[in-house]
């Protein structure tokens, strides 16, 4: 087999090398997560047995964790689709080694946010009311319809690109020939099938978009639809999506560091991306602080009664520990750290994503429960205090999105192998060409 | 159609609390243990806010009973997914404790914190299993209730004056708060009928309701010097 032996010798050889070799750091790790999701899974069968009264939700604090990491795993989630799509979208040359990442990430997070709701029902029984006696003229629903569209967009979106990498898998043969087979869909790489390939990718992309957009302004609707101070704001659907966004590209960051590490990708995840990712980080946190100081100062300044005490709840009152602890990290940290050249190495990089992920999930907290904390009445303050079914949940999120991560890692690769093998062959001829179609027209002497 | 409307008088109000106590039982209110209650897990259909004001040592209390208000344009029902509150043509706020999700973000919308959850499985006294309502269904583990305005009651005089063929008389539909007051500081009745007790109270020079700038209409009417 002449075309096998061909592939055997391929330069992006480490790049399947995870797909047949497995070590022992993975099996631990593995271990461990699965321990964790088998805790957060008892957890769960308790509080349905012995209802939500397990959760230190209460009256008339009616939403708590499981609502603030809903809001906060779907903002993850438009780390991948949208980033990518719009890297596409802009013909970024150095997307390459970053999509395919981006898009796993948008998965497997879209599918632990989108259950998060289902946690938070009293009648997790009676979910199919949604559907048999639905309302669509409750943002609940809206929600459940963008999700749905996302999260069928944004999987097509994974598998399309993921095509001719399956095939490249299936040729080289080894295990799960049925699997690689199947998913593959008789892709040879003839002129044809590139053609389609790459209007599909093209339409989906386009419409991801405007679909990503949708679905965390529609979150920020649950919110902004009621009448609650502190809730009821204009801004919430852009402010929601910006923040989304630049949680999205931290979580992203983070992954791709460790990813490199893990499987010695340093010569395909080169510097130059992730001081790119940064910069992109640094405007995103510019943004989302421009959004924070317009959505406070506009409550702060008109000073209505119920909006300011919940403002103060936030500045000075209790939850002012995590008020400004958000804004240490999801501005000063990272506009520190990555502008000056000095500390935006891969080290500085990874903190400063680690502290807007913190950051942005604080910022999800401080949202959801000072509001209700701080009811219109004048009925006593609430208290929140999320018990050990809370974190135990919120640590089996976190576990079904690493094991989820490093299940796919082991069956498909995790950087776009056809893409690099374009962009050795095709982009650099492309792009050539299209800076001198920048250029000032040649005329002739 | 009537549209039945409450007034409470603030300044006949003692505080007491009757008109929580009837309610839970003649509403089937499970009745939550000490520590669960700590937690704010407690329900009340009828609620009671104190406030205080002033230094001391001169301290003003002002006591307000709270019921659901019934607004004539319900928050709650706007944004529930399943449909599982309703506001009916006599402009009584209900709650279907078959179809509720349990997703409580009827709660979360009401302005006035009307609205309970059951975070448990009711968990019943000695004795008082042997006395419910026979008129109110029992509310299971996960969903949210709220004041009905004693709707069963109204079945019943409904029934009453079909018999009779006649209109229901002012007075004669009347919720357990009411019936238990002591200081006879709760009226309720049909806002629509002009000749109704309900309705002149409404007018009365002291009459307000709570943050009608909301504009969502509530149904229940305070009487106050002081205004709350």
């Amino acid at each position: 087999m002449d075309r096998n032996a061909e592939h055997y010798i391929d330069q992006d050889e480490p790049l399947y090398r995870p797909l047949y070799q497995t070590g022992k750091g993975f099996y631990i790790t593995a271990g461990i997560l699965v321990l964790v999701i088998i805790w957060a899974a008892y957890m769960y069968f308790n509080q349905i047995r012995y209802g939500l009264a397990v959760t230190g939700m209460n009256q008339p604090v009616t939403w708590g964790f499981y609502i603030v990491n809903f809001v906060f795993f779907i903002g993850i989630s438009h780390a991948g689709t949208l980033i990518s799509a719009i890297l596409r979208l802009s013909k970024a040359e150095w997307r390459r080694p970053i999509t395919r990442m981006a898009e796993v990430i948008t998965a497997i997070v879209l599918a632990i946010g989108g259950l998060h709701p289902i946690i938070d029902l009293g009648r997790p029984d009676r979910m199919l009311n949604l559907f048999e006696s639905g309302r669509l003229q409750s943002p609940l629903l809206w929600d459940v319809t963008s999700i749905t569209a996302y999260f069928t967009a944004s999987t097509v979106y994974l598998y399309i690109p993921m095509i001719p990498d399956i095939a490249k898998v299936r040729d080289r043969g080894g295990k799960l020939q049925w699997l690689y087979a199947f998913m593959a869909w008789g892709y040879q790489g003839t002129e044809h099938q590139k053609k389609v390939l790459n209007r599909a990718i093209n339409i989906l992309m386009v419409m991801v978009i405007p679909i990503a957009v949708s679905v965390h302004t529609v979150i920020s609707y649950i919110f902004s639809m009621t009448l609650q101070p502190g809730w009821h704001s204009t801004i919430f659907g852009p402010y929601f999506v910006v923040g989304a966004i630049f949680s999205g590209i931290a979580a992203l960051l983070i992954v791709m560091i460790a990813f490199r590490k893990a499987y010695h990708l340093e010569r395909y995840l080169r510097e130059i991306h992730f001081q790119y990712l940064a910069t992109l980080l640094l405007i995103m946190s510019i943004i989302w602080f421009y959004f924070t100081f317009s959505e406070y100062l506009t409550g702060a300044f008109g000073a209505e009664p119920h909006e300011m005490q919940i403002i103060m709840y936030k500045f000075t009152g209790p939850f002012a520990v995590f008020f400004w602890g958000m804004v240490l990290c999801n501005f000063v940290i990272p506009v520190i750290l990555l502008s000056f050249k000095r500390f935006k190495t891969i080290g500085g990089i990874l903190i400063a994503s680690c502290a807007v992920v913190v950051g942005m999930w604080l910022e999800r907290l401080i949202i959801v429960v000072p509001s209700l904390a701080n009811p219109r009445m004048d009925i006593p303050f609430g208290i929140y205090i999320p018990t050990v079914t809370e974190w135990a949940l919120f640590a089996g999120g976190i576990a079904v999105f690493i094991l989820g991560y490093m299940v796919f890692s082991k069956f498909f690769p995790i950087i776009s192998i056809w893409e690099i093998e374009e962009g050795r062959t095709e982009g650099l001829k492309e792009v050539e060409e299209r800076i001198h179609s920048y250029l000032p027209a040649q005329t002739n002497p | 159609m009537p549209k039945w409307a409450m007034v409470i008088d603030l300044d006949k109000c003692t505080g007491c609390g009757a008109c929580m106590a009837a309610c839970n039982m003649e509403n089937n209110v499970a009745i939550v243990a000490p520590k669960e209650a700590q937690e704010g897990h407690v329900m009340f259909w009828m609620d009671m806010i104190t406030s205080y004001e002033g230094e001391y040592p001169n301290i003003e209390v002002k006591r307000m009973p709270k019921p659901c208000y019934h607004c004539d344009d319900p928050p709650c029902i706007k944004v529930c997914p399943v449909g599982a509150t309703f506001r009916n043509e006599e402009g009584l706020v209900g709650q279907v404790y078959m179809r509720c999700i349990g997703c409580r973000y009827c709660m979360a919308a009401c302005p006035f914190t009307a609205k309970v959850y059951n975070w448990g499985e009711p968990q019943w006294i000695d004795g008082a299993t042997t006395c419910f309502n026979p008129d109110v269904s029992r509310r299971m583990v996960g969903v949210v209730e709220k004041c009905s305005f004693c709707a069963h009651r109204l079945i019943k005089v409904k029934e009453d004056a079909d018999q009779e063929e006649r209109a229901i008389r002012d007075g004669e539909y009347v919720p357990a708060c009411m019936e238990n007051c002591p200081a006879d500081a709760i009226y309720f009745g049909d806002i629509e009928d002009r000749q109704s007790m309900v309705h002149k109270l409404s007018r009365n020079y002291r009459a307000f309701r709570v943050m009608e700038d909301l504009g969502v209409e509530p149904k229940l009417y305070y009487l106050s010097k002081r205004k709350a």
